[in-house]
């Protein structure tokens, strides 16, 4: 479970050191903290900058959820290796393929983003839309590379690495499916909507934030299956 | 809602809250089906969540008539008796405890506790409920397909839970298994839902710290359900494949009744790792909220701050972080490696220094207040009474020693009960009582309270104070029936049926809350805005019930929750948005509050 | 102020409970006192604050109840209070927890002259094995297990051979003397409970768990099992006797080595017809039973059932209790199958006999017993077959007798004699059974069932519905 509480421990002491900046030598009572800015009229209140957009709160929270998901998976994985009965089974050469077109998608992702900020709707369109095709190609490979495996003997029930390599490459594709259809959404948007590049920045940012935490995601498990 | 206007003030506001285009329904289905308002939602998450925690109550009482009256009823058989057992706990933790205390008081009041106008993903809210509903309906349905429900106690523990000799090793473990992977999936779009809307949407002035503890305890109580909930998810997952697909995740080479199965090299304790790293977080999930809940009754009605507020927010924090390394500690017996013993009996003595602080400090709340006995007082009262019991047993099972004669006896069960059952059931019910006036603008009759309260309160003190000493004795729990033992005394016998007896007495004291909570819709007195002066936003409403949409304008808050007796003001309550000019003339006569 | 005086006599009857409870820790039999020892501390610590803080609650709800003339007092915290609350918190927690691990440090190391016993689980049975002279376990796997290996022994192992494998549920062990046993489970989690003791443990499959006691008291104790394992969960029960040392090695010396039970000839049906003859007069020459003397069908049953019956008779574990009347003939019938191999040779022959479909002489709604069998299906499979590796027999017997005798388990006149593990399990099954309609319906669906010769196994386990 060791990988599992690492990513906790992080994030806990990330939401402790939050909470200690938000409430040290702070008297809720009497209000008079430092960080309050007090008006003639007695209203005070914490001075900060414009909040992040809620939708990309959201998708920090999602994203923490989903990090705890794999956590556990490579932590279920690490712990069942031990195993006698456990036989590593080798990688195709089709996942390395897999892999350069993940990040090919991300690239793109990130181009849009980058053209979202400089308002290039062109650019934005082209991105958006090669990222979201790169991206069904990576999930028609995986899906390739079950059928090789499974044609090569490598079954499912075979062998415990085999089914965690099944199951988790499925989780994961599902997981970039489902951002397909957020991807969609957007892609919908940026084509419908000639003059508004404020309004679809937002969207294309966090395509693009999740796009690359699939992809960060998919580099720690490859290389984690990898290596053992 | 398009009028609102902020008051024009010349600094940044914290959070700024833009006006969002609220959902508005269109039709009678939208309004009160699919609908996209919280205190909807809350509404039907509370029912649904009632309705099937109903259905446990039943299951519990068969089961208790078997084991006080072993002879004089045949009404139900082994098989019965352990899918009984599975389906009561699971209900009542997961679909009843849970549902009820997130998604059912999290709709309701975080929105209008930290003055917005609803929850920030009003259609992802919507789904939650909806998806959960489904996943109540699947659950129901593994009672009738063949086989039955599954009976391998609400654990699931493999190899059992999928092997032959236990009921429903096929279409009921399936469902079951589907069903909780649908209430994760719904949780989690509700828990998104929840957090952000804590974080992002609170109104100007509400600074965390000026947050009511009940808004903590549902805070903390998510954060940790959208961590935990992954393991459940991915421990059933992986079931469901080596129940289908025959993979070997958590099965061993086995014989099973005789017969070599396939299976080989799984390991049942890696379920077991999975499950606790959700199920103890799980126990918190269900306490935090109660803890925050009763904090704000118990203040509301001593009229008196909540004693040491920062120290109370500190330890829901430290008690959900921990939370995550306690787990194994329902695994001391069960054959991993003993050294881990140290470590979690270590960490789990140490968690209990926060909650005692917590207890502390709910009676130092009491202590030079002013109380008023009211229904909801007396309910919060009587679940310190029941936590400490509950809690102090915790300090039995939690050291590793002492888990060794009493693990898996009804000691177990009576701790669990008092400290996760019977006293986040009675903060559910404080909790109701209170906040009944503010959904439907009546308060709950007095004396049909009263009577719910002294039936459920001292009933279920006689069903499990006894029990942890039939536990002491040696009697192991999820026992059909018992039988000859030698080390059993005759009166255990007797101590059984007399807990059956108090335990139906209990369940009859439930007629008169079910009762109370219909009569009172159409009969009971008037409550006004806000019948018992409090504090806090929700009371603060310029309508009772809220309407869509909450407030007129967001209120501005000025202060904390807590501010009861203040000294120098008159009134013996200021609510979150009286700002200080104005708090200086409430109680003398022109001081009306400002709605 | 009810309230009040609630919370007063809830905290003196709760004391009060606690010492005057007749339900307490059972009087310990091991050496394990250091483990009440902890309880006790616990005990005091907690009763302590227990009383303390609601008492505290008690007085102040009473003290502040409520005045429309007073103010509550305005004190949002108070740091003092409550860092000595947490102090004093810290210490009291400590003061548990010390000893609490100190005597878990004792549990997780075995003594160094700890003799060792193996305990294996099984769906609702415990068998037992002793490492022999040589004091070393032979190897054991999962897929060697059969019916005639339930050990799952490896045939050519060396330290094997001299093993004492105990099939039955009583494990005998000798006074004084460290034990560890290490658990071992064939099929689903079990958990070794001896509530004298106070130790227990988990049974994993596929792994070795162990735990350790010294027992100090000679007597009976009964083994629980107690991690759910299934439908017969509650009737896994066994016995440890704890004997003087010497009255054990006697004991272990009179059990059969696994060699032993290896080279033990089989019977011979010749000479079993000889002996069968004196059965004949009343259970037939076909063995096809007679309703008129009371005795019934014995041809086609499994011998295993029949050894431990005969086993049973002779040794007064059946057939002796005074409602009996007709297992009392049985029993000196018994008696004339004078040593193993006699029995062995009887079973031999009986197995030669053909397997005849009884008359149908009980009605009964067939429908309602189908419901009834759930539960018994589990043990004796969804056809009636019968189930070796939980010793339930196949149905295939006269309805008249399985009427008889489903009466006799419920009402306590078989299966309550103190060695009959197996007649035990049963008697708790057949508790189900209250009203004697019931019986009779369940009976009439198991006349239906195709019993023994219809499809084996898991086959049938997969069919149930």
């Amino acid at each position: 479970m060791s990988y599992v509480l690492i990513f906790l421990a992080l994030l806990m002491a990330g939401l402790v050191w939050w909470l200690i900046k938000q409430t040290i030598n702070l008297q809720p009572w009497t209000a008079s903290a430092n960080t309050e800015a007090v008006r003639s009229d007695g209203i005070r209140s914490v001075t900060r900058n414009v909040p992040l957009p809620r939708t990309k709160v959201a998708l920090g929270v999602f994203l923490a959820v989903v990090t705890s998901l794999f956590a556990l998976f490579v932590s279920a994985y690490a712990i069942r290796m031990e195993y006698g009965d456990w036989r590593p089974m080798p990688e195709p050469t089709l996942l390395w393929v897999n892999t350069g077109i993940l990040i090919l998608s991300s690239v793109f992702l990130q181009m849009a983003w980058n053209a979202a900020k400089a308002g290039n709707l062109k650019t934005v369109r082209f991105g958006i839309a090669g990222g979201g095709a790169l991206a069904v190609g990576f999930i028609i490979g995986q899906v390739l590379a079950w059928f090789q495996l499974t044609a090569t003997g490598y079954s499912i029930s075979a062998n415990p690495a085999n089914a965690f390599f099944y199951m988790i490459t499925a989780v994961h594709a599902l997981h970039m499916a489902g951002g397909l259809i957020a991807l969609g959404r957007t892609v919908k948007r940026v084509y419908g909507a000639e003059e508004a590049i404020p309004k679809i920045q937002l969207g294309v940012e966090l395509c693009a934030v999740y796009w690359h935490y699939l992809l960060a995601i998919w580099v720690i498990l490859f290389g984690f299956m990898l290596n053992t | 809602m398009s009028d609102v206007t902020h008051d024009a003030l010349d600094y940044v506001p914290p959070l700024e809250v833009e006006e969002e285009e609220l959902y508005h329904a269109k039709t009678w289905l939208g309004k009160y089906v699919f609908c996209q308002d919280a205190k909807v939602i809350a509404i039907q998450y509370s029912l649904t969540a009632i309705g099937i925690g109903v259905v446990a109550l039943v299951l519990s009482l068969l089961m208790r008539l078997q084991l006080g009256f072993p002879h004089e009823f045949s009404i139900i058989d082994p098989s019965n008796y352990l899918q009984f057992v599975t389906m009561h706990g699971m209900i009542m933790v997961i679909y009843l405890l849970t549902a009820l205390f997130l998604g059912g008081f999290g709709n309701y009041l975080i929105p209008l506790m930290v003055g917005a106008r609803d929850m920030v993903f009003p259609y992802v809210n919507m789904i939650s409920y909806w998806v959960y509903l489904v996943a109540v309906l699947v659950l129901v349905a593994s009672f009738f397909v063949p086989g039955g429900a599954t009976g391998a106690g609400w654990t699931l523990y493999p190899p059992q839970a999928i092997s032959p000799g236990t009921p429903g090793i096929d279409g009921g473990i399936i469902l079951m298994l589907v069903s909780l992977a649908l209430f994760i999936i719904g949780f989690t779009m509700g828990g998104l839902n929840y957090v952000v809307t804590v974080l992002q949407a609170r109104t100007r002035g509400m600074s965390l710290m000026r947050m009511p503890l009940t808004i903590w305890g549902i805070f903390m109580a998510t954060v940790l359900a959208l961590l935990a909930f992954p393991a459940l998810f991915v421990s059933a997952i992986m079931m469901l494949l080596d129940k289908l697909i025959g993979t070997s995740f958590f099965m061993p080479a086995m014989i099973s009744l005789g017969e070599q199965t396939s299976f080989d090299g799984g390991s049942p304790i890696l379920f077991q790792h999975l499950f606790w790293f959700f199920g103890h977080p799980e126990v918190y999930i269900v306490a935090l909220p109660a803890f925050g809940i009763v904090s704000d009754v118990l203040s509301v009605h001593a009229r008196k701050a909540i004693f040491g507020y920062r120290m109370m927010v500190w330890a829901i924090v430290a008690i959900g972080a921990l939370s995550f390394i306690v787990w194994a500690h329902h695994m001391y017996v069960s054959g991993m490696n003993p050294y881990f013993g140290f470590f979690f009996a270590t960490t789990t003595l140490i968690i209990a220094v926060p909650t005692a602080i917590k207890v502390y400090n709910w009676v130092l709340t009491l202590w030079r207040g002013n109380i008023k006995l009211t229904v909801p007082m007396i309910f919060a009262i009587g679940f310190i009474f029941t936590f400490i019991n509950g809690g102090i047993t915790g300090l039995f099972l939690g050291n590793v020693t002492i888990d060794l004669p009493l693990s898996d006896t009804y000691f177990v069960i009576a701790h669990f009960h008092m400290v996760m059952a019977v006293s986040p059931v009675l903060v559910v019910f404080a909790a109701i009582y209170h906040w009944y006036p503010k959904i439907t603008g009546k308060f709950m009759d007095d004396t049909l309270g009263q009577w719910h309260f002294w039936l459920t309160f001292l009933g279920s003190y006689a069903i499990y104070l006894p029990m942890h000493y039939l536990g002491f004795e040696g009697i192991p729990r999820r026992y059909f029936a018992y039988g000859e033992t030698d080390f059993m005394s005759a009166s255990a016998a007797d101590l059984n049926a007399a807990i059956t007896i108090a335990a139906f007495v209990v369940a009859f004291g439930q007629l008169f809350f079910f009762w109370n909570l219909f009569i009172s819709y159409f009969r009971g007195k008037e409550a006004g805005g806000n019948p018992w002066e409090a504090t806090t936003l929700e009371w603060q409403t310029p309508h009772t019930p809220p309407r869509h949409g909450n407030f007129d304008d967001l209120p501005l808050v000025y202060r904390w929750a807590y501010d009861y007796s203040v000294p120098g003001v008159e009134q013996d309550y200021v609510p979150q948005n009286v700002s200080p000019a104005e708090a200086e003339n409430l109680g003398k006569g022109g001081g009306e509050q400002p709605t | 102020m009810v309230l009040v005086v609630v919370v007063v006599l809830l905290i003196i009857g709760t004391v009060l409970f606690h010492f005057l409870s007749p339900w307490y820790l059972t009087p310990l039999a091991s050496n394990w006192d250091t483990i009440d020892l902890t309880i006790d501390v616990t005990f005091w610590v907690t009763g302590l604050v227990f009383i303390v803080v609601n008492s505290f609650m008690a007085w102040a709800i009473y003290k502040y109840r409520y005045d429309k003339n007073r103010r509550a007092e305005y004190e949002p915290e108070n740091k003092k209070l409550e860092w000595i609350l947490t102090g004093f918190t810290a210490v009291g927690v400590a003061a548990m927890l010390a000893p609490g691990l100190f005597v878990w440090a004792e549990f997780v190391t075995v003594p160094e002259d700890a003799h060792e016993v193996e305990v294996v689980g099984q769906q609702w049975h415990w068998s037992f094995r002793y490492p022999g002279k040589d004091g070393k376990f032979g190897a054991v796997e999962s897929r060697y297990v059969s019916e005639d290996n339930p050990f799952g022994m490896e045939k050519d192992d060396p330290n094997g051979q001299d093993d004492v494998l105990i099939f039955s549920p009583t494990l005998h062990v000798p006074i004084n003397k460290p034990l560890k046993m290490n658990l071992r489970s064939k099929d689903v989690l079990h958990n070794v409970a001896v509530a004298q003791f106070r130790v227990k443990m988990d049974m994993v499959p596929g792994l070795v768990s162990y735990l350790w006691f010294e027992p100090i008291k000679l007597g009976e104790y009964e083994i629980l099992c107690e991690e759910l394992c299934g439908i017969g969960h509650h009737t896994m029960r066994g016995m440890v006797v704890v004997d003087e040392q010497e009255d054990f090695d006697a004991w272990l010396d009179s059990q059969p080595t696994y060699a032993e039970i290896l080279g033990t000839p089989k019977g011979d049906p010749q000479i079993g017809q000889a002996q069968y003859a004196a059965c004949a007069a009343c259970h037939g020459f076909q063995g096809e039973g007679n309703p008129l003397m009371n005795a019934p069908k014995i041809a086609g049953q499994e011998g295993w059932y029949i050894r431990r019956q005969i086993e049973y008779f002779k040794t007064g574990v059946r057939g002796a209790h005074p409602s009996d009347e007709f297992g009392a003939q049985m029993a000196p019938m018994a008696m004339t199958l004078i040593d193993d191999a006699a029995v062995n040779n009887v079973i031999a022959y009986i197995d030669t006999l053909p397997q005849v479909d009884s008359p149908q002489t009980v009605e009964g709604d067939v429908e309602r017993g189908k419901d009834i069998y759930t539960t018994c299906g589990h043990c004796h499979g969804y056809e009636g077959e019968g189930v070796f590796a939980v010793n339930a027999p196949h149905l295939a017997m006269d309805d008249w007798y399985l009427v008889r005798q489903l009466k006799n388990f419920r009402d306590g006149v078989r299966g309550a004699h103190r060695d009959d593990k197996y007649g035990m399990q049963m008697a708790m099954m057949a508790a189900i059974l209250q009203d004697d309609q019931r019986i009779n319906d369940v009976v009439a669906y198991i006349n239906t069932l195709p019993g023994p010769q219809g499809d084996m196994g898991a086959a049938s386990v997969a069919s149930r519905e």
